[in-house]
């Protein structure tokens, strides 16, 4: 006789809510009751205020129960849970969920369905399809597909991932690599996180396809030090493939090699961006460097180096299985595809919407999100993480598409949005993003080292009321500055924050709207 | 992680340590986390040691080290809690946990409990941020804390 199936997540954020707890429970009373079931932990499916979400196969689907805490589990059995009774937590079919049914799932489209670190699991739901495909084509047929698909770079500079890889193919070289920005350090941003934790190996099989295409051996995931779970799941992941042909000499039996090694970061943001995180990763400070050079050209240790973000690498797979122009099918404008969005902070519904292109923020708020948590107006969002522009309502109608942000001074950036109900204030806000730059500053430039410690004294004057007008114009100088003339991204788009909750929300800096 | 005894047992240690990471490439790194993954901190004694293994002066040792916020040079409690100070945290209150943390341990940021039970890390960013406010104990994330989750943490902590 089969077993029931019962799931209960391993993801950090389910965890966060007691998700061990509920799958120790669940053993417990199954064992107490003399039932026999087996508990998959699986990812998360992204619905994470119903966390923990437990599923039970059944012939029709799996059927969710949710949140559910550990003392919940006796009634649950009492319900007969196993055979997806009713009980006050049922959320019914797991894919009939209205959030779930409605999204475009091709990156995540495995999350939370799968045992994240069961080779045999990813391959039984379409996994190393795309691997398999690319080891029939050319470097530069891979290329290509990755071109067409008009993938840009997730991680927030939105740089067409196929020329970047094109460069690399192009140079000649003793050695290549690709290494994958994993230092997601973004205030509302998980889907780094996700795709590590939940579906580990469609990040390794795009970071192979990425290594066969430009004649890459070897690749480094440097993963940020705050993500001790996903550590642990990739480690067991590339062990994995690794034991079965899969990563290492002649992968797939072809003439490929490709090696892979997670490198921990150590609590620096500004290793987020790609020529900081290359220092990192050689053993320095991670210190900016200038461009040009390009790290294409000569990027770790001096060699051609692809640097891609987590998203984009593990939206390769896809790209190579269904063809680039089934991706490129998605989306809007010149941003094709979709984009993993991240609903986060006071929000009734949190978690993973994966969308194409176009959806508006408003559909999001609302829609997705539940309105915020706290039942109060939304006043704010900021999106794109901490160098993202605070959005007012009267923008809450822009499209998520790169140029329609770009038009309005915002970015979609790795597409977290962060929502703030009407007790925010926003000075503080633009006080924190100048706070927030100096802790991160990595001291090269003059403007991201200075201009922020002095932009939170500005601020700290136009809170308490002093000589207001003037310290504004300050403000909108050191800001012009900073935008103009810092090496990065930090100093670069701190002003973004800053400006855009002073323009909008003049009332809390003490001067008419 | 263990407690140093002597002078002699970080040098063995080091020297262990050391030889398993000194030909990776870029090593500096993973050997300042296995370093502190065993001992709990990286020994500001060490950095000599660390340099002529890596042919490194000490002064560039020092500047890796101090700065990631990540490593600390100083033994710290015996858990460690992180408080996410990030945007997404700020907008479900985590200015209040931060305060009341600070009031119930009587410590800043940075700093251990006088019976040595908690070192009180800012953090920004756990990717927690659909659970916000988030706070790390160890390796462990929690979601949704409240003031009396905090409290239990501690307590539990302590205990």
């Amino acid at each position: 006789m089969m077993t029931t199936k019962v799931y209960v997540p391993r993801d950090s954020s389910a965890l966060s809510m007691g998700a061990e707890k509920v799958a120790s429970a669940i053993a417990l009373e199954a064992k107490k009751r003399g039932l026999e079931i087996t508990i998959i932990r699986n990812g998360s499916r992204g619905l994470y205020w119903l966390e923990t979400m437990v599923e039970v196969a059944t012939d029709q689907g799996r059927v969710a129960y949710g949140p559910v805490k550990a003392k919940d589990v006796p009634s649950l059995f009492d319900a007969d849970f196993l055979n997806a009774k009713n009980h006050p937590l049922s959320l019914g079919l797991t894919e009939k969920i209205e959030w779930l049914k409605k999204q475009q799932r091709l990156t995540f489209a495995r999350v939370g369905i799968t045992d994240p670190v069961s080779l045999d699991d990813y391959i039984a739901h379409d996994g190393y399809k795309g691997l398999k495909k690319a080891l029939t084509l050319s470097g530069a047929e891979i290329v290509k597909a990755v071109t067409d698909s008009g993938l840009r770079g997730r991680g927030g500079a939105a740089f067409p991932t196929g020329i970047k890889w094109n460069t690399v193919l192009g140079c000649q070289a003793d050695q290549k690599y690709i290494v994958c920005n994993a230092d997601e350090g973004d205030s509302g941003t998980f889907s780094d996180r996700m795709i590590m934790e939940d579906d580990p190996f469609v990040l390794i099989e795009g970071m192979t396809i990425a290594g066969v295409a430009v004649g890459a051996t070897q690749g480094y995931i440097y993963l940020r030090s705050e993500y001790p779970h996903a550590l642990k799941v990739l480690n067991e992941a590339i062990a994995k493939a690794e034991a079965a042909g899969y990563l290492g000499d002649k992968i797939f039996g072809s003439t490929h090699t490709f090696n892979l090694e997670v490198r921990r970061a150590a609590g620096a943001y500004v290793c987020g961006e790609e020529t900081s995180l290359l220092e990192s990763l050689e053993g320095k400070r991670g210190l900016v460097r200038f461009k040009p050079p390009l790290p294409a050209i000569e990027g770790l240790f001096g060699k051609p180096t692809v640097v891609n973000n987590v998203i984009s690498l593990a939206t390769v797979p896809i790209i190579l299985d269904k063809g680039a122009q089934y991706y490129a099918d998605y989306g809007m404008g010149r941003s094709r595809g979709t984009l993993p969005i991240q609903l986060a902070g006071n929000l009734k519904h949190g978690g993973l919407v994966e969308l194409a292109f176009g959806v508006t923020l408003r559909e999001l708020l609302y829609d997705y999100g539940g309105g915020s948590a706290t039942g109060k107006p939304i006043r704010a969002v900021q999106v794109g993480g901490p160098l993202g522009a605070f959005l007012p309502e009267s923008q809450f109608d822009t499209p998520l598409d790169y140029e329609a942000f770009s038009n309005i001074w915002a970015v979609v950036g790795h597409g977290g949005i962060v929502a703030f109900d009407d007790t925010v204030d926003m000075a503080k806000m633009a006080r924190y993003a100048f706070e927030f730059c100096a802790i991160e500053s990595c001291g090269k430039c003059t403007p991201c080292r200075i201009g922020s410690t002095r932009g939170v004294e500005v601020i700290d004057k136009i809170i308490a009321g002093k000589d207001t007008a003037k310290n504004i114009k300050l403000v909108r100088d050191l800001s012009d500055t900073m935008l103009n003339g810092s090496l990065c991204a930090l100093g670069g788009m701190t002003p973004y924050p800053v400006l855009s909750a002073m323009n909008h929300f003049p009332e809390d800096f003490g001067i008419a709207k | 992680m263990q407690d140093l005894e002597t002078k002699q047992d970080l040098d063995v240690r080091l020297g262990a340590l050391i030889s398993e990471h000194q030909h990776m490439p870029g090593a500096l790194m993973p050997l300042l986390h296995a370093i502190q993954d065993n001992i709990g901190y990286v020994p500001e004694s060490a950095y000599s040691q660390i340099g002529k293994a890596l042919s490194l002066s000490v002064a560039e040792v020092h500047g890796v080290v101090t700065f990631y916020h990540h490593f600390r040079t100083h033994k710290p409690g015996r858990h460690v809690m992180q408080i996410c100070r990030a945007e997404s945290c700020q907008s479900m209150g985590s200015e209040a946990l931060e305060a009341h943390a600070k009031k119930c341990l009587n410590v800043d940021y940075h700093q251990t409990t006088s019976d040595d039970a908690i070192t009180l890390e800012a953090v920004y960013c756990l990717g927690n941020c659909a659970l916000s406010p988030a706070v790390m104990m160890d390796e462990e994330v929690y979601g949704r804390v409240s003031a009396e989750d905090l409290d239990a943490l501690i307590a539990e902590a302590r205990a």
